[in-house]
């Protein structure tokens, strides 16, 4: 299966995340919400302007700007 | 003394909910000590047990990047609560416990009063209690706060268990981590570092997660202890970095969510449906974050705010007119003329009255507003237009500042320059701290609906929802200069969680529009009065003496004088107040003022605006019933307004304009020297504002009287 950016995956696409290439705050702020190595994720919308991103993650949704997105690495369904 | 406990959680976790669950209206909110977090406290009884509850600030995390972890952190150091109970979302237990394992690692005593079992029972989560608890090794109390059901439970268990010490939580990091802590451990142990407060081991986590916090306390303690943890520390870094191609803060988090879900997979959390099943708020928001639907229900929400703000106010607002009326009328008939009852009528009734008035308004804005903010639907909003504010230089959440301010309109600038504290970008941050007093403030609208009601009747609604915009215009036009001048700097993180949709409790509402109206009141009662009375002085004194004042007075106001003080007749009334001070203040400066279409009654008011918005209404209505013509004409200052051929709705609308960019009131100076830490961007937000002003006013009026000519 292959891997992509989080930032190009679709709407109610699925996958497992891969990897977070974040460090720093950024890194902890990710991680802190749960985005970890082996959660399945999925797609849950984009807002109006296509950026920030929702996913759901563990039972919950989370929102974030695709320029964070491009540090989670998923593999997708 | 009562058992101290605090309340700790993740941001929408029902941890307000559990606070007012507990403590009722034996609650008061102050600051921690130092810095700008809201520290609310309260008693509640059980029994024979008392207890003292804590709400510490909502996180997700315990690391040293917000200020609001630092304060959770500390409070827990320093004070050393009996228990800490860790409010737990029962419907989003895997991210919730996150938090758990943080605080049994700093080895404090924990019980969990496991929050909205009854959402979590609706979306087919079974938890198996007794078997989370006995692998945790903490007690757990079910709970569903919002109808206090397990509240007798959680203080029995918390009186229970309060003051034992639990051993601190050691989770297995891997080999490379464990042995990299065993070693610093020792060390940390040997030395005494940092020992007095800290559990040795979480200290050696901290070097390991590089917290910056514990860094700069190490480092002061004991340079060379700090010194050994931070080289250890790197070793192990480089180390991970070359053999896993990862990082110790990366690994530590890995393996705490690891940690969690090993306990979860054996049998405390069954899923009786599919996980990923559309929840109710997901298909909500389907249609509420839609690519069309979404921005146009945002400006149907507003408006519908608006509508409910002003329709269903009128008429409580109309019985408070004619309370103060009454009153004003009752003080007139009680004392005989002379400078106490001017003192009285004009000075206290009108000046309270007029503020006072717009309580009812104000109660049912924020009324509107916590619904919003309640129901989860601000933080869509935030979503929504993140992406615009990223364009003007400002992060995501400055939306809640933003709207807080008065970006929905009412709220105030002071909580606002406040809510700025969730920003961490110190440069966005700053940003939204200067341009939040554009927004329109709970003190300003009074002086909208004055405006409006006596120039712009039939398009009420309309006028207000331009006057939003227009703020919100400028608001993001000059942060976008202020980050690209005088503050520059890139874009910080928006990892936000869109909590589920909830309808709001009855309860929850009224606690939270009370406190923000009682906010406003407060500051009417004390502040505006004592300025009202300072006004009445400026606009009283110095007096003429009565030989200037030899005119006698026209014959068909000879009753009206009889109403006012002595000398305050037609032409004579006018000359004194402009002989005043206020008047000498404002007639000074009509010559600038007069190009935005404002008179030197109008400037008194502006003058008094800096003091406080709402005091423009109260000033205007003092200055015109001082300085009126006709006294006989009982009417209300808006048709006053109306009569005034100096008036029309050209310069109602350039004074609007005037209102919402010029100077931010003192108390909002204040904060925003305070949260900025420099009383420069207090002075650049009263000089800058005012003179933007200024010119948007003069601007509007001349081209808007050049068109009509």
């Amino acid at each position: 299966m292959p891997y992509i950016q989080l930032r190009q995956m679709q709407v109610n696409q699925t996958g497992t995340i891969a990897g977070i290439k974040a460090r720093g705050e950024l890194g902890t702020r990710l991680r802190d919400m749960g985005l970890v190595p082996g959660k399945e994720i999925q797609i849950q919308g984009k807002a109006p302007l296509y950026d920030p991103v929702s996913l759901r993650i563990m039972g919950f949704t989370l929102t974030l700007r695709n320029n964070e997105a491009d540090h989670i690495l998923v593999e997708v369904n | 003394m009562g058992i101290a406990i605090a309340l700790a959680g993740n941001p929408n976790s029902g941890k307000t909910t559990l606070f007012n669950v507990l403590t009722g209206a034996r609650q008061h909110v102050g600051n921690y000590p130092g810095v700008t977090v809201e520290k609310k406290q309260g008693r509640c009884v059980s029994g024979s047990d008392e207890f003292h509850v804590v709400d510490l600030p909502g996180t997700y995390s315990l690391s040293a990047y917000s200020q609001e972890e630092v304060v959770a952190r500390d409070f827990i150091v320093t004070e050393q609560p009996a228990m800490i109970v860790n409010i737990v979302d029962a419907s989003n237990l895997e991210r919730n416990l996150y938090l758990t394992l943080q605080f049994m690692e700093m080895g404090i005593s924990v019980c969990i009063a496991l929050n909205m079992m009854d959402v979590a029972e609706k979306r087919g989560i079974d938890i198996d209690i007794e078997k989370l608890s006995a692998l945790l090794g903490v007690a757990v109390v079910p709970m569903v706060a919002r109808t206090g059901k397990g509240r007798e439970q959680l203080l029995k268990t918390v009186a229970r268990h309060a003051k034992t010490r639990p051993a601190p939580l050691q989770i297995s990091y891997g080999r490379d981590i464990d042995g990299a802590l065993d070693e610093m451990e020792a060390k940390i142990r040997f030395d005494n570092f940092l020992t007095s407060q800290y559990v040795p081991r979480w200290v050696a986590l901290k070097y390991l997660e590089n917290d910056l916090q514990i860094l700069e306390m190490g480092k002061k303690q004991n340079p060379e202890t700090h010194a050994w943890l931070t080289n250890t520390a790197q070793t192990l870094a480089r180390h991970l970095d070359t053999t896993l191609d990862t990082h110790p803060e990366g690994m530590i988090a890995d393996q705490r969510y690891g940690f969690i879900s090993s306990i979860l997979k054996q049998g405390v959390m069954t899923w009786s449906r599919d996980q990923n099943r559309l929840e109710i708020s997901d298909k909500i928001d389907k249609i509420v974050t839609h690519r069309f639907l979404g921005p146009l229900l945002m400006v149907a929400v507003l408006m519908g705010l608006y509508q409910f703000t002003f329709a269903y106010s009128a008429v409580p607002v109309a019985w408070c007119e004619n309370l103060f009326a009454w009153l004003g009328g009752r003080v007139d008939s009680l004392l005989s003329d002379g400078l106490i009852k001017s003192l009285m009528i004009s000075g206290i009734i009108d000046g309270v009255g007029g503020v006072l008035g717009f309580v009812p308004l104000i109660l049912f804005m924020f009324l509107g507003i916590s619904f919003l903010e309640d129901s989860g639907y601000l933080a869509r909003m935030a979503f929504m237009l993140d992406r615009v504010f990223r364009i003007f230089g400002l992060h995501g959440a400055s939306v809640m500042a933003f709207i807080v301010s008065g970006g929905i309109a009412g709220g105030c600038a002071v909580p606002g320059v406040m809510a700025t504290r969730t920003l961490k970008s110190p440069k966005e941050r700053l940003a939204t701290l200067l341009t939040v007093p554009f927004m329109n403030c709970g003190a300003k609208l009074p002086v909208y609906a004055l405006l409006v009601a006596a120039f712009f009747t039939e398009h009420r609604a309309r006028v207000m929802l331009l006057i939003t915009f227009i703020s919100w215009a400028g608001a993001l036009l000059v942060a976008r200069l202020l980050r690209s001048t005088v503050i520059t700097g890139p874009a910080t993180p928006f990892v936000m969680e869109l909590p589920p949709y909830r309808l709001p409790t009855f309860r929850g509402l009224a606690i939270h529009t009370w406190e923000r109206t009682w906010q406003y009141i407060r500051k009417a009662g004390t502040v505006i009065l004592g300025i009202s009375i300072v006004l009445w002085a400026m606009m009283t004194f110095p007096r003429l003496d009565t030989a200037k004042m030899a005119d006698p007075a026209p014959a068909g106001t000879q009753q009206a004088a009889a109403r006012q003080t002595g000398e305050e007749q037609a032409g004579p009334a006018a000359t004194a107040l402009r002989y005043s001070i206020a008047g000498r203040m404002g007639t000074a400066l009509e010559s600038i003022t007069h190009l935005a279409g404002f008179d030197w009654q109008t400037n008194i008011a502006l003058v008094g605006g800096f003091a406080a918005k709402e005091v423009v209404v109260s000033t205007l209505g003092t200055a015109y019933s001082l300085g009126d013509v006709d006294p006989e004409d009982a009417g209300s200052l808006s048709e006053r307004l109306q009569s005034d051929p100096g008036w029309g709705p050209v310069t109602a609308f350039s004074l609007i304009l005037f209102t919402i960019f010029y100077s931010p009131c003192f108390v909002t100076v204040v904060c925003i020297a305070k949260e900025s830490g420099s009383w420069k961007w207090g002075a650049f937000s009263m000089v800058f504002n005012t003179l933007l002003a200024l010119g948007v006013s003069i601007g509007f009026f001349q081209t808007a009287t050049w068109i009509m000519s």
